[in-house]
């Protein structure tokens, strides 16, 4: 009784093995991608026309300061506190303005700052919806009253965007929202845009951006690398860059055209569909047990009922 | 429900206050007296984690990690229960509590690690949930697995409140009587009460405990292969040789084969500590299974590497090459010595193939979380010196919980064949006997 028991053990998780193994197969096998939606909010940062001035720094810290509990960086040069230092993103910078500099005559100014993917991996990841990605608007934000402070979504982000406060007792991730919950509201326009002295950060709808980007690509093909960053990188990203020079070389990542969480999630919903496998492997197992048990009671059952109810 | 008996079990005796007590006890005073400071200053203050490398030791050794050496219960029950095998009953007490501290413990890091485990509630509430996260579904799935390895615990401990007469209580009392606003017949009328409520609910419990042991069989499973899950979607920063559909599948034979494996060094390494003769007929069986599990494994391993085309890339011998070697080679030569008959009959042999394939399983657990992740240039991770005495820590009062608890309930199997007073008189811990032989 014990062999057959065994096989049933052994065809149980034969097959529960099996669900598990075709499902990264099933995942890969399709692959019908997400529509891209043209409608949503983004920004357009054309390298070439930057000056590298930092206002939107400067503007960015001064509209979200309050809202999302950033504060100045100081320098070791400067113990007055005269000047805000951030040398990166950081848990109190969401946007940062870098100069590659190759040669004398080689260079180039780059801005950082979230993204804004069509299908972002920290929403898909956040186990308690702390990122949430706009309907209308695809803005990602983060909610810092729900959000645990678990840091999956650090680990998710390709492009290393999401930052922790490390040095808070309470913490909070920190992130570009597109001036959703201040400057959006009040002005139409992220406080970065709106004061870009040189029109290097365009604001509007995807669609016209890259319609944009598209033309000034055309109209200028050798002052541009032919390659608009973010038109279809992890799937599409709502934040497009026009640069110079190759994209690697500013330190944003070269990256495949499949949005990651399209391949994970794939995966959890093969294996979680409908929570019926769980339930039909508690199911069966139960059942299993429970015969395993009734078989053992002839053999030690009479004894052990007094013995151990005295 | 007869498999559910308590003869099975004995308590340990000997002293609590061991000098490995006063050591284990100094290290979780150091661990949590850091904890405190991670809470006042920051989790920046303790640790060398980065915005680079979000996840660091904690996450990497206390939960992912520290939840598969926690399987021993996990992998024991399927014997039992579920193989029906139930000459290893014996061993389940022991391996559930050390999956009850291993989980318990992974929770409570888990509460260090995150930055705002007062948010922590947004788990219970539906309109917060994102089933499209591993994390969500490990976070439930190990609470709910914590809870129900309390359960599978509760029959040690109402088996001991029936046969306690309170010794220990008494003694109390009688020290500090009148002191505390104590009246020492009250107290001991209310303990009673306790030994009839415990005489109630045992049975009732005995009724459903396999259901619940069931659940412990599923849940496990769902959850060790979801944290294998967590790491799918850093597929830019997860480097080739680990980075896999396969994930899942691997971290879930990984827990399986680490789970006996640990039962193995446990049962070995109490037998020596407390000077009790070895198991060694159930030891040499659950070693016979291991060499299956982790055949299957390195099978999945290196087939899915062939099939992406990384074969050469895990002979390189870089770095990344020479950690994949190593947990790779750590698991085959565990595996290979096990598959002599002989081998299987030494403690000496058990304790060492044990030992090779936990190191390489709990290897390639770091290797996925830690060391094959690279999120860019310019970031580096080793953890800080305060960051590995919480782990450290949080380790050393997992082992002496079960050093102590093992001293006051049920937990390890009957000794055989030898007539140990402790079985007649279950009562009466601190009498001053000596180690059992």
């Amino acid at each position: 009784m014990s062999g057959k028991s065994r096989r049933d053990f052994l065809k149980l998780a034969g097959l529960a093995g099996a669900g598990l193994v075709a499902a990264p197969a099933l995942a890969v096998a399709e692959s019908a991608k997400a529509p891209v939606d043209n409608n949503e909010l983004g920004m357009l940062y054309d390298a070439t026309k930057c000056v590298g001035c930092k206002a939107c720094m400067s503007a960015c810290k001064r509209v979200n300061s309050d809202y999302g509990a950033l504060s100045y960086e100081q320098a070791g040069f400067d113990p007055d506190k005269l000047w805000d230092a951030p040398q990166d993103l950081t848990g109190s910078t969401r946007t940062l303005i870098k100069l590659f500099k190759e040669s004398p005559s080689e260079w180039s100014y780059v801005k950082y700052s979230c993204m804004h993917c069509q299908k972002p991996s920290c929403v898909s990841v956040c186990p308690v919806a702390a990122m949430v990605k706009d309907k209308i608007t695809g803005i990602v934000d983060y909610k810092k009253d729900a959000c645990i402070g678990c840091r999956y979504c650090q680990v998710a982000c390709a492009f290393n965007i999401p930052k922790f406060q490390w040095d808070k007792a309470i913490p909070q991730i920190v992130k570009c929202d597109l001036c959703k919950n201040t400057n959006l509201k009040s002005a139409g326009i992220s406080a970065c845009a709106e004061v870009c002295p040189t029109g290097a950060i365009l604001f509007g709808k995807r669609g016209e951006l890259l319609t944009e980007a598209k033309k000034r690509l055309a109209e200028q093909p050798k002052l541009y690398v032919n390659h608009i960053y973010g038109e279809h990188e992890l799937g599409g990203t709502n934040h497009l860059y026009l640069t110079a020079l190759p994209v690697k070389k500013l330190g944003l990542p070269e990256l495949q055209h499949d949005a990651p969480a399209e391949f994970s999630e794939k995966i959890q919903h093969t294996i979680y569909k409908g929570f019926i496998a769980p339930v039909a492997l508690y199911g069966a197992l139960c059942f299993i047990a429970v015969r395993n048990m009734k078989k053992q009671e002839p053999d030690v059952g009479g004894k052990g009922d007094e013995k151990h109810e005295p | 429900m007869k498999n559910m008996s308590h003869d099975e079990y004995q308590i340990q005796r000997g002293k609590i206050l061991t000098p490995s007590f006063w050591v284990l006890l100094t290290l979780t005073v150091i661990g949590f007296t850091l904890i405190a400071v991670r809470f006042i200053w920051g989790i920046g203050a303790v640790s060398n984690m980065s915005d680079g490398y979000p996840w660091g030791l904690w996450i990497t050794y206390d939960v992912a990690t520290g939840t598969a050496i926690a399987c021993g219960g996990y992998a024991v029950a399927i014997l039992v229960y579920i193989r029906n095998k139930m000459s290893y009953h014996p061993l389940i007490r022991s391996a559930v509590l050390t999956s009850l501290f291993g989980y318990g413990l992974a929770g409570f890091s888990v509460m260090v690690d995150v930055g705002r485990p007062w948010n922590a509630y947004n788990f219970f509430i539906p309109s917060q949930w994102q089933a499209n996260s591993a994390m969500f579904e490990v976070a439930l799935c190990v609470m709910a697995y914590t809870t129900v390895l309390a359960i599978e615990f509760l029959p040690a401990v109402l088996n001991r409140l029936q046969q306690t007469n309170w010794s220990r209580a008494r003694d109390f009392l009688d020290t500090y009587h009148g002191r505390f606003g104590l009246d020492t017949p009250v107290v001991l009328e209310k303990l009673d009460k306790l030994r009839q409520l415990a005489l109630r609910i045992q049975p009732k419990l005995d009724k459903v405990l396999i259901f619940v042991i069931v659940l412990g069989i599923t849940l496990p499973t769902m959850h060790q292969s979801s944290l294998g899950s967590l790491l799918l979607i850093a597929s830019t920063k997860l480097h080739p040789l680990w980075h896999t559909g396969f994930l899942p599948l691997l971290f879930l034979i990984n827990c399986m084969f680490i789970g006996y494996s640990i039962a193995i060094l446990e049962s070995v390494i109490s037998s020596y500590g407390f000077k009790r003769p070895f198991e060694m007929e159930q030891l040499s069986g659950l070693a016979a299974i291991v060499p299956y599990l982790t055949g299957l494994w390195l099978a999945v391993v290196v087939g899915d590497l062939a099939w992406r085309g990384q074969l050469a890339n895990a002979l390189r011998l870089d770095f990344y090459s020479g950690f994949f070697l190593l947990e790779f080679g750590l698991v085959a030569s565990g595996s290979l010595l096990l598959f002599s008959r002989k081998r299987r009959q030494s403690p000496r042999w058990l304790f060492i193939t044990a030992v090779l394939i936990v190191l390489g399983g709990a290897l390639y657990r770091f290797n996925v979380y830690l060391i094959g992740f690279n999120p860019g240039q310019g970031w580096r991770y080793f953890p800080s010196l305060a960051e590995l005495l919480i782990t450290v820590g949080i380790v050393a009062f997992e082992i002496l919980g079960y050093q102590v608890l093992v001293k006051l309930f049920p937990v390890l199997p009957r000794l055989h064949g030898h007539e140990d007073p402790a079985v007649t008189q279950p009562h009466d811990l601190p009498q001053p006997a000596p180690q059992q032989a």
